[in-house]
Formats: structure tokens, sequence, C-alpha cells
């Protein structure tokens, strides 16, 4: 991706930022801080509910890529999510493929997807653009509903086997799997690092923060924001993938409008526009709908009030106001 | 820890005053259902307060087991039921799990009940593989089936004269399912089925579909749908006049609480099947009597009576083991004959399968409804024999031919 | 007579009909939609939550104070219109300066806060509410029965439309309101209280969604997620429309009404999907939608 910026125009004919030494030296240790941590939770907290954190902390990563470096609310983001879910559940289940295997080719249907839907939507822009895609992204879940043949319609694909990693290693047991999950985590989210950081992802928020200028510096925007609509739902398929292994289980809540509603949401409490904010955003939502889930409906209206909350009086989320403290971008 | 803890027994002030148990077993069971859905009403706390009454009137404190009752919401998604049920047996020492409606979270619940080798003993899901071909030694299916729904509902409906059907299919696997098996009914007793309609899942507007079965002439239409589905189907069939045009409608999977929320006025001359009817004897009037005062008023559904029920059944067996591992109880629970006010005597089957009586029903006229909550007359009874899948049919591997 | 793909004629006017009649549903919600938008510049996420109050107002009107289906009518968009001139001075309101998508997220957190608080109160079952008497019964129209509610629903929801079209485009008050749309700032200088105008405009938009509820409870159940899905299809029908015009979200939303009816004859597995694909093919033609403007 990066060679599209550089061939299609200098990145340095934009006003780029580049990140000084003081940011970078705390951003790697905010990345060792991240690894240490990834390498005690399994000994503290529930394993399960660690890799749950994790899938969606990535999910709402590639979430995050989107809206807040490309500009760009989608709202079906479930979409590839679910789907990517699905095809790693089935090709697991059905064909017997090995997890990494299955994992990979969920991501790759969800790149693809991403490129259609992407291509479609991004015919529009703003408010029109989140309906879109949210209309799309239900089409989905009508697709997943009405071929239980290969989704399993409401029963979802269950009893997904964890399997052999490379088929050497067996996943059946949490702690194992435990890593695997974890490194597929943090290879996500060093590449959205890269990213966001590389000439690629310094055009993408130029282009979000004022197109018709991009536009008229040379810049292909439409390119870009495919470019970057295909990278996220690739991603959020990555996390959809690795979820159906952990859990065994694709179902229709994942390709559920209210999937898509959840990662705007823990994207908004982490921090738009903050390379770490959705991980703690999904760590606050993730936990709390677990500790909540005896409220049943009281969660849907807690949800509610946090969305409200943040829409009018917390916008940076909470990195982003972390980032305002110590004056440093997150 | 993570759900709302329900302290049911005072165990302790119990223990005082009876001789002193060899060994005390404490028991953890877990309701797991909708608590805020679509089936809230026929499962959710009513089945918390079944599960309660259960072990107060088996006085398990007094023959030294102690019983805790957790319970918590799945919201009908398979991936919140089986994340609860996971941490439940990992984390928080759950024995058994109630209850389970939705058919897809009872499939995935008793998987993973088998992998931690717990006891499910399932009251509210429809699914009629959980003791076919996904049936687990570790699980038993207590209330009713889709099987039973459609041999009831299909099969007395032909013998009463509605011998010829048009089916309004839900468009998903569950709706799918209960269509082929009430089809397989109808023409097993001589029926015919003239035609089907795949209606959208969920939709809220079927009388375009509805428009399609008057056209058909048939004289029953069957509603292969549940919950919100049914109850606008049903709603808006009363509207185009299909009820008083003659035509018959055989509701597949309809509960009381169904029923209540249509109203006597839109619901009337409906043809249901289900295994439990508070007003049926004075076994059943008094525990609901009780139940009711503990549930706002509201009647006990057929999934709360089976839970009640399942839940004396495991404490007996229990008793009777003088353990709480899982295998010993479950075989323990096949081996004793059931009993108790609700559902009569029975017996659980080497397949996990609960064996009663299944009752059809027909709703009343307003007319003819004298009380609150007084919906149903038995129109017909299905010995247990004829309502549940033979075990020469079974296709769970459990079952030695 | 002919047949048209083995249906005949007659099932099909019925089936047209039955088209239009959801299409009218279709018809005031985008209209709603559309009328916020075009003033607000924010897609009304909650439009599915105020249409599903719309429906419960006149449930406890009737259960709680014995009134009427008839005043319900009246008085419910009223009572919701009043709950949304409150979100908008209170909450709303705040947000002008900001992105639009801020509107859209919300109005998509009040939707579940509503949404939440009625389903912890009634469940989800639903509640009954019976159709008003006068209109209970139906006529023979010769090739189908044709419910006198439903025939009610159609006409009330061409009035409500076709009104709301002259108010806009035909009185001195829509006159106002295309200037604050076009130019509020300019507006204001004339004299004319845009903030107000604001508010009336959300409060208007929300009524209609509340009409629509009331007009579905007696044919739908009245359920707190009877808006949920609803308002996604809406969604749909408005992107297909476009935000241009009144009238094209009026003629969308009936026009795809029809279509989804005629897809629940010829091919029903798809009728939930249809609004979805045109979408997609609109999109494709006409990314500005059937009556957009391009900017």
């Amino acid at each position: 991706m990066a060679n599209v910026a550089s061939t299609d125009a200098p990145a340095a004919g934009l006003a780029v930022i580049e990140i000084d030494h003081g940011t970078a030296r705390l951003h790697r240790m905010i990345f060792i801080g991240i690894a240490i941590a990834l390498a005690v939770a399994p000994f503290i907290a529930y394993p399960v509910f660690v890799m749950k954190v994790l899938c969606f902390a990535l999910f709402a990563l590639a979430f995050n890529l989107l809206l807040g470096y490309g500009g760009l609310l989608s709202f079906g983001h479930a979409a590839y999510f679910g789907m990517a879910s699905y095809v790693s559940a089935y090709t697991a289940k059905n064909w017997g493929l090995t997890p990494e295997l299955a994992i990979l080719l969920g991501t790759c249907v969800a790149a693809l997807l991403g490129a259609l839907f992407g291509a479609l939507a991004i015919r529009r822009q703003g408010i029109y653009f989140a309906m879109i895609t949210l209309a799309l992204a239900q089409m989905v879940f009508f697709f997943s509903l009405q071929t239980p043949r290969f989704t399993g319609g409401e029963d979802g694909i269950q009893a997904v086997p964890r399997g052999k990693l490379f088929g050497l290693i067996n996943l059946a047991d949490d702690r194992t799997l435990y890593w695997v999950v974890a490194i597929i985590f943090m290879a996500g989210l060093l590449a959205i690092y890269r990213i966001i950081h590389s000439p690629f992802g310094q055009v993408c928020k130029a282009i979000r923060d004022n197109e018709p200028r991009a536009i008229s510096l040379g810049y292909r925007a439409n390119q870009y924001k495919l470019t970057v609509f295909v990278l996220s739902a690739t991603l959020a398929g990555l996390a959809g993938a690795t979820k159906a292994i952990v859990f065994q289980l694709a179902s229709l809540t994942d390709v559920y409008w209210s999937m898509s509603g959840e990662v705007v949401l823990m994207t908004l409490v982490g921090g738009l526009g903050t390379v770490f904010g959705p991980i703690v955003g999904a760590l606050v939502i993730v936990s709390m709908q677990n500790y909540l889930a005896s409220l049943g409906a009281w969660v849907t209206v807690v949800q509610g009030v946090i969305f409200v909350i943040c829409v009018l009086l917390f916008r940076e989320g909470i990195v982003g106001v972390i980032a305002k403290w110590i004056k440093k971008p997150l | 820890m993570t759900f709302k803890t329900l302290l049911t027994t005072t165990a302790f002030a119990a223990l005082m005053s009876s001789p002193v148990l060899a060994q005390q077993i404490s028991i953890k069971a877990g309701v797991l259902n909708d608590r805020s859905g679509l089936y809230a009403d026929l499962s959710g706390e009513g089945s918390v307060i079944a599960a309660k009454m259960a072990v107060e009137d088996f006085k398990a404190a007094e023959k030294g087991i102690k019983v805790e009752i957790v319970s918590a919401d799945h919201q009908n998604k398979p991936d919140v039921g089986s994340t609860i049920a996971r941490t439940w047996y990992d984390q928080d020492g759950v024995d058994l799990i109630l209850d389970v409606p939705t058919s897809s979270v009872a499939l995935a619940v008793s998987q993973i009940t088998k992998d931690k080798n717990k006891v499910h003993i399932n009251s509210g899901a429809a699914a009629s593989d959980l003791t076919g071909k996904a049936c687990t030694p570790n699980t038993i299916h207590w209330t009713y089936d889709t099987y039973a729904l459609a041999q009831g509902t299909g099969g007395a409906m032909v013998k009463a004269g509605g011998d010829s059907w048009y089916f309004l299919t839900a468009d998903y696997a569950f709706g799918h399912a209960l269509e082929r098996d009430a089809s397989a009914v109808v023409v097993k007793n001589g029926g015919k089925v003239l035609g089907a309609v795949r209606t959208p899942f969920p939709g809220t507007d079927f009388s375009s579909f509805l428009l399609q079965a008057q056209a058909s002439k048939a004289k029953v239409i069957g509603l292969a749908n549940a919950g919100g589905d049914t109850i606008n189907s049903i709603k808006q069939a009363g509207e185009f006049g299909i009820v008083a045009g003659g035509q018959k409608l055989a509701g597949l999977l309809v509960f009381i609480t169904d029923v209540h929320a249509l109203g006597l006025q839109t619901a009337q001359g409906l043809v249901l099947t289900e295994s439990f009817y508070w007003d049926s004897n004075d076994g059943t009037r008094a525990f609901s009597e009780r139940f009711a005062k503990a549930n706002g008023g509201k009647k006990p559904s057929m999934v709360q009576a089976g839970v009640y029920s399942g839940m004396l059944h495991y404490l007996k067996a229990v008793e009777a083991a003088k353990s709480k591992d899982s295998a010993t109880v479950v075989a323990k629970m096949k081996e004793l004959p059931t009993d108790d006010p609700l559902f009569g005597k029975g017996t659980v089957r080497a397949d996990g399968r609960k064996m009663h009586d299944v009752y059809l029903f027909e709703v009343k006229k307003p007319s003819e409804s004298k009380a609150p909550w007084d919906y149903y007359k038995q129109i017909a009874v299905l010995p247990a024999e004829q309502a549940f899948r033979p075990l020469s049919e079974s296709e769970c591997p459990l079952v030695k031919k | 007579m002919f047949e048209l793909l083995g249906i005949p004629p007659q099932a099909l006017f019925g089936q047209v009909l039955l088209g239009l009649i959801n299409g009218s549903f279709y018809a005031i919600l985008s209209l709603g939609l559309a009328v916020i938008f075009g003033l607000l510049n924010i897609i009304n996420f909650a439009h599915g939550a105020q249409y599903m109050m719309g429906a419960f107002v006149a449930w406890m009107c009737l259960n709680y104070f014995g009134i009427n289906y008839w005043a319900a009518l009246l008085l419910a968009p009223l009572i919701v219109g009043v709950f949304g001139v409150i979100i908008e001075r209170v909450l709303i309101a705040r947000l002008a300066n900001l992105d639009h998508l801020y509107g859209l997220l919300l109005t998509f957190g009040l939707a579940l806060i509503i949404q939440g608080l009625f389903r912890n109160q009634y469940g989800s079952s639903g509640l009954p509410y019976q159709i008003p008497p006068q209109l209970t019964g139906g006529q023979n129209l010769g090739f189908m029965f044709l419910p006198n509610y439903r025939a009610w629903v159609i006409a009330a929801s061409l009035v409500v439309c076709l009104a709301t079209w002259f108010l806009i485009e035909k009185t001195r008050l829509g006159a106002y309101l295309r200037a604050a749309t076009e130019n509020p700032t300019l507006t204001q200088a004339f004299g004319i209280n845009v903030p107000l105008l604001v508010t009336l405009t959300y409060g208007f938009g929300v009524a209609l969604a509340a009409f629509a509820g009331v007009l579905a409870a007696p044919i739908y159940s009245v359920n707190p997620n009877m808006g949920a899905d609803l308002i996604i299809v809406v969604f749909a029908v408005v992107v297909i429309g476009g935000m241009g015009s009144i009238l094209g979200a009026i003629i969308t939303g009936f026009g795809l009404g029809l279509i989804e009816g005629l897809t629940k004859v010829f091919y029903p597995e798809a009728a939930a999907t249809v609004i979805f694909i045109i979408m997609v093919l609109v999109l494709l033609v006409k990314p500005a939608g059937l009556f957009g403007r391009t900017t």
C-alpha cells in the first residue's frame, strides 16, 4: 500500500507531521507494556475472557483505522467480522483445515467483501456512507440467515474444532490457544501502527481533514479511501475469524447490526483516532457486558447512556483525554 | 462473582436442627435463559422461581443437600450463552444448567456441558435434535420438542377433520424443521399438504402470505414459526377474517404467554400443543397459585413448570445416589421414575428424553373465559409414547439397537 | 383472463394493494427522516424507537386512561413530538457545530436507551392493541378481502404525506423552513428564529414517526423492538430516494413497498433483501439516489 502513496504524489507534498523522538519512545514503552500485560494476563484473569477482549480489541482497532484515520464512519463492520468468522468456522469444521489456514481464509473473504462493499459505499459520503454500509451489512445478515447449509442459520456453526496449529500444536487447552491469539493481536496492532504512521496513513489523514485539498494536490482520494476500507475490513475479518476459533462458534450475532454498533461504541469510549484507544474501549465494554450480564435489558440502556455521554461530553474518549493531559499523541 | 447470586436455602439454620448427616452435598444450579428478549415471559425470572420452589418442596436442606441457584441472561444468542456456560462451569463451580430456551443456545450449552462433564436439564428449547443426533449423556430434555409439537398439532388436527394444510413457514432452519415434521405427520394421518410459503424472518407483515394461504382453500393454516412472527401472523389472520372464513389456524409453537399477549379476542379458536396447563388438575392449580404469587400474578408456562419438575427429579437422583457426580446422577435420573404434581408419572429415556403426556388445546372464546388466564380447553391427550419420537427411529448414538 | 407467471391477476391486485399499505409506513417514516435531515443535517437513528413510542403511547392511553384510538392518533404524536422537542433542546442542539456523524451516534445511543427501557418495563412479547370498533371487518373487493383498517391506513398516510408536502412547499412556514435549510445564517439575519424552527422541525419529524407507530399498533404487535429492524429498511429507502425532495421520499416509500409486496408473491425468500438489492443497483447508476441533489 505504501507505494501507492509514493507513486501517486510525494508524501512530502503534504505537511506530514513526523512523530518526534519523545513520542516514539513513549509508544515503544506502551508496546512493551502491552506485551507484558499480555504475558501475565492469562495467569491473573480467565483466559477465555482475555481472548474475547483481544478479539474485540482487534476488531475495534480495525474499525478505528477506518473512522479515526480515514474519516469514514462505517455502520456495517459486523459484515466483515461475521463473514470471516463464518468462513473460518466452516472451513475448520467441514474441510478440516488447520486453524491458521481457516483464519487466513476467513480474513481473505473479509478482504474481498470489503473491496466489494467499499467500492459501492465510497460513492457517497458522510451520513449516506454510514447508511449504505449499514444496509449492505444487513443484506449480509439476511444472507447468513437464509443459507443454513453454510451458516447453520440461527444455530450458527457450533462445535468448531480448535484443531492443531500447523498440524502440530493442539489448541484445545485455553492457555495454549491464548498465546496464539495474543500473537495475532500483537501482529494486528503493529500492522495498524505501521499503516497509520506510513506515508499512506498520512495521506489518509489529509483526505479525512480536507478531501478537496488532498485531491487538488494530486491524490486520488477514492483510491486511498477504498484501500483503507479494505485494510480495515481485512483486519476486522482477522478478528472475527480468530473469535470463531476461540469460541468454537460462529453465529448470527456476529453479523447483526448491533455488533456494528458495539464496535463504534468501543472505539468512541476508548478514543477515536488514537492508536491505543480502541483497546481500552474494548476492555471497558466487554467487561461491562460480562459483569452486567444478569441485568438483561439494562445492558442496552447502559450502553446507550455511555453512547450519549461520550458524544456529548467525552468525545476524545479515555485515551484521548489522557493524550491531552500528557500532550502527546497516543 | 459475575452473576447475580440468589441464595435460596437457609441451609445453615436447617443444618442445626436436622440430624448430623454423613456427608453434606452442596449443589450450584444455574438457570440460563432469556431474561430480556422474546422468551423472557415464558422462561426468564419465572424459571428461577420455579427452580427455587423445587428446592423448597424437596426440602433439600433437611436432607443435607445445600442448593444455591444462580441465573443469567443468554439473550437468545449462542455466543453469549456458551460464554456464560463456560464461565459457570470453569470458574463458578456450577453443577447443572437448567432451562435454556432457544434451540441454538441449547445445542451450544449441551455441547459444552458434555465437554465439561456436567448436567444440563433443558426445558425451554424445542429442538428434537437435543435427544436425537446431537444427544449427549449429560443432557436431559424435559418439557417438549418439535417432534411432539408436530405430532400433537398435526396429528390431532387431521383426525379432527382438518385434512388439508397450508404452511406459513418462517424462513430459517427452525421454521423449516417444524414444517417438515408437521407435514410428515399430516400426510401419515391421511391428510394432504397443499403448499407452503416461506416468510422472511423475522417478519412483521404477514398479510401477503396470509392472502396466499387463504387462496389455497386449505382447511388448516399451519404456522411454522415462533415468538413475534407467530403473534403477528395470528393477529393479522384475525384482521383478514381468515378464522371467520372457516379456515383454522394451527400454531406449531405457541405458549400460554403468547396467548396472553394476543388476548382472547384475537387468539380464539387457535389450536396448539403444550405439555402442561396450569388449570389441568388440583395439583397443577395448587402449584400455579403459589407460583403466581411469587411471579407477579402470572401463571406458569410449560417451560417454567418443566424447570420445576426437572430440578425436583435431579435432587431426588442426588439424594438417591448420595453424590453429585454427573454420570452417577444422570444414570439415577434415568433409572428412577419421575413423579410430580405437574407432569404426573413419567420416565427419562436412555437418549435423555423425558416422557410424559402431551395435550392438544384450543383457545377459548372471550365469552367462555371465566377468570384471568382461563385460556384453554383441552381437545385431546397424546400418550407419551405417541407424542415423542420412538427410540426405534432415534438417531441418538446412546440408544442401543 | 390472462395469468402472470402463474399468479391470477386478482391475487396480483390484492398483493399490489398490500404492498402499498406497507409502503405507506415506509413513506411516513422516510418523510420524517427527510424533514429532519433537511434542516438539522442529522440522520435520526432514534426514528425507529420513536415510531415504537408512538405505538406504546397509544397502548398506554387506552390501558391506563381509557383514551380510545382516535384520540390517541392525535395525542400520541403530540406527546412523542414534545419528547422529541425536549431531546432536541437538551441534547441534539449541543452538537450543532460538530460533524454530523455525532448526531447519528447520539441518536443511536438514544435509540438503545429508549428500546432498553421499554423492554425492561413491558418485556418483548408484545402487547395487544385492538382495531378500533369503527374499522373492524372489511370489504370484499372481488379480488381480495380488504380489511377496513388497512384501507384506513393507506388513506390516512396519503393524507398526512400530502399535507406535509403542502405545508413545506406551499406555505409561508414552509418557505421559512426551506430558507433555513439553504442558508441558516442569512435566514436568521432576516429575523427568523432559526433555532426554534430547528427544534420544531425535529419535533414534527418525530411526531410523524409516532403517527406511523399509532397506525401500526393494531396490525403489528406493540413491541419494544418493532422499530429497530424497520429503521434499517427505511434507511435503505432513504438512500434509494435520495434526500432531495419531500415528494421523492413519499414516492420512494410507496414504490418500494409495492416492489416488496410483489416480491412476496413471486419470490418470498428474497422479500427481506429486495430493497437492499435495489439500493445497490441505484447506487451503481445514480449515486445520489433517485431524487437526490448531487452535492
